[in-house]
């Protein structure tokens, strides 16, 4: 480079502002440093490694630290889990309940979201705030309120149904005795309260994002469209959707990923891992790897098999995500 | 008539959304013969702060009080926050203020990882953690969050250093300032308020997290929050006046967070929006 700069007029120089113009910039690569190395070591070789591990027999913590050998079964642990009958249960009620939750959540959220749109400015603001709380409020407390809400004894639900007059309850119910009856203890049930759990969490960032949607879209087309007589769900169908449309798949694509990994609020609710019948894919995985005896590679398969669905719902994802900037 | 009916709505979707943090709190403040009368009261009839007295000095085991588990999530959160922080304000300048051959496919590794299901990370990083031979100690879950928040932060922290006009620094340049002073003095304090806001979003992550704590801390006086409170109430439901008092000690710090965010967020980006 210097021998160059002190002989301009060689035919190479041309070479030389071209370069300057666009010089290697080393301080980019150097602020995100710190950044990939986090990733890559706490995110990315973890990935790796659950793969590595899904392939051995791993059942004793010495094994992880090193001490021990790891016996290497190839895709044994796989067909030992898809053998068992017990791994369709798991993959039935993890895929129901995912698309039972996100239609719910999709649907309730989005209602919510056009509320808000139609309330006057201070119902909107209160509506908002009460809406915030839910989304605030911490998956693990969230859950334990809800869980003393159908306590056996003295929760508000239990009283709710006692409450009831006992001619209604029996006919409807069979019993009309509620106190001490176990709103967890039937898979359906519990399920149930779950849901209602989880879409109580989640419906407010869906009501929050249509919100803001709603909020970009020129309403003189909705004005219009009433004016010519369309009802609300035409209005909803023809209009609104079709605007919204980039918004909505986003926001479907998110909760699926949300709603496949559930974890912390069904470990409250059931009180830990031994609820077998209400296992999903996630709790599975954790139970197989920590309860003892533990076998972390059989774990490690499980998880593999959930990081597999949700790789394709993350590439649908990434796909409408890169498409939205494009069109921006 | 068609507004009542939209504000009934709204009143309906308010108490259900609300009705569970106000019945946490409302509980917390009764005394236990009024938690399990036949008969709820809807607002505390004696309103007392006995069970808050009782699990802030009564020692959980002993020599632990729930104090101390509130001092490890704290510790564990804010040192999170300022790594967390650190180093996705490098992060996020580098992607915001340069052009560079790596950006795009930096960018979408972003968008990629946030989508791992952390909950299938769980056995690798035990074992990471063991073989770092971090195993029961609050620094393994220190590591672990710092790689959870990071991606999301940078994501985040990427839209406020966009937002703050390049002639400012270009200005700054002019005058003879180096790339590190213009780095402390123009774009820091300028991109603060965005830091703020991604900062309490970590914090939020590591606050409230549960699966990792469980697995990879031993020692009960070492548990951070969520743990103690899994392992000391979640075993015993019959104690629902400490459970509601611990668990609103838990939840308000998050809520005031979470709404200080909510506003800075919005004036952040619509501030971005008209300067842009």
């Amino acid at each position: 480079m210097t021998t160059l700069t002190e002989a301009p007029e060689t035919p190479a120089a041309r070479e030389i502002p071209v370069r300057r113009r666009r010089p290697v910039d080393r301080l980019p690569y150097l602020l995100l440093l710190p950044c990939l190395v986090v990733i890559g070591v706490l995110l990315l070789w973890p990935l790796g490694q659950v793969v590595v591990m899904s392939f051995h027999q791993l059942n004793n913590v010495r094994q992880l630290r090193g001490d021990r050998e790891w016996p290497w079964v190839g895709l044994g642990n796989y067909t030992q889990i898809l053998g068992d009958p017990f791994f369709l249960t798991v993959l039935r009620n993890t895929v129901l309940f995912a698309v039972a939750n996100v239609v719910l959540t999709m649907i309730l959220g989005t209602l919510v979201g056009l509320l808000l749109n139609r309330l006057g400015r201070k119902m909107a603001t209160f509506v908002a705030s009460c809406v915030m709380l839910a989304w605030a409020t911490p998956a693990l407390t969230g859950t334990i309120v809800w869980k003393w809400i159908f306590d056996d004894t003295s929760g508000l639900v239990t009283w709710l149904f006692n409450a009831l007059p006992d001619g209604v309850s029996e006919t409807l119910f069979g019993r009309s005795d509620w106190t001490g009856y176990g709103w967890f203890n039937s898979p359906l049930l519990f399920f149930s309260i779950l849901t209602l759990v989880v879409v109580w969490h989640s419906f407010p960032f869906i009501a929050v994002s249509v919100l803001a949607g709603l909020k970009s879209v020129p309403s003189e087309l909705h004005e219009a469209a009433r004016v010519d007589g369309a009802g609300p769900w035409r209005v909803f169908w023809r209009i609104t959707f079709p605007l919204l449309r980039p918004v909505f798949g986003i926001l479907i694509v998110l909760s699926t990923i949300w709603d496949f990994k559930v974890f912390t609020q069904q470990f409250v609710l059931a009180g830990g891992t031994q609820d077998r019948p209400t296992f999903m894919l996630s709790i599975y995985s954790y139970a197989e790897a920590f309860s003892p005896p533990p076998k972390y590679g059989l774990g490690a398969a499980i998880a593999v098999i959930l990081t597999l669905i949700l790789l394709v719902v993350t590439g649908v994802y990434v796909r409408m995500v890169l498409k939205q900037e494009d069109e921006s | 008539m068609k507004k009542v009916a939209l504000n009934g709505a709204g009143l309906l979707v308010a108490l259900f959304a609300a009705f569970p943090v106000y019945w946490m709190i409302a509980t917390s403040l009764k005394p236990s013969r009024d938690i399990f009368a036949s008969t709820p009261q809807p607002v505390p009839a004696h309103p007392t702060l006995d069970h808050y007295r009782e699990i802030l000095t009564g020692n959980l085991i002993p020599g632990v009080t729930f104090a101390d588990f509130f001092l490890n999530s704290a510790l564990v959160a804010v040192t999170t926050v300022v790594l967390s922080g650190l180093v996705a304000l490098l992060a996020a300048t580098a992607v915001a203020r340069f052009r560079f051959r790596l950006r795009t496919s930096f960018l979408i590794m972003l968008l990629v990882v946030q989508m791992i299901p952390l909950e299938a990370l769980v056995i690798p990083l035990f074992l990471m953690i063991q073989r770092l031979g971090l195993y029961n100690t609050l620094p393994s879950l220190i590591l672990t969050y710092l790689g959870f928040s990071l991606p999301f932060a940078v994501w985040m922290l990427r839209g406020f250093v966009a937002a703050v006009p390049k002639e400012l620094e270009e200005a700054a340049a002019i005058d003879g300032a180096s790339r590190a002073q213009i780095f402390r003095r123009v774009l820091f304090p300028l991109v603060a308020p965005g830091l703020v806001a991604t900062s309490i979003f970590s914090f939020i992550t590591a606050w409230n997290e549960l699966i990792f704590a469980l697995t990879f801390i031993n020692d009960q006086d070492r548990y951070t929050l969520p743990v103690a409170m899994t392992f000391f109430f979640g075993r015993d439901d019959t104690a629902w006046g400490p459970v509601m008092a611990a668990s609103t000690l838990f939840t308000l710090p998050v809520i005031v967070f979470f709404l200080l965010v909510q506003r800075r967020m919005v004036s952040g980006l619509v501030a971005g929006a008209v300067k842009g």
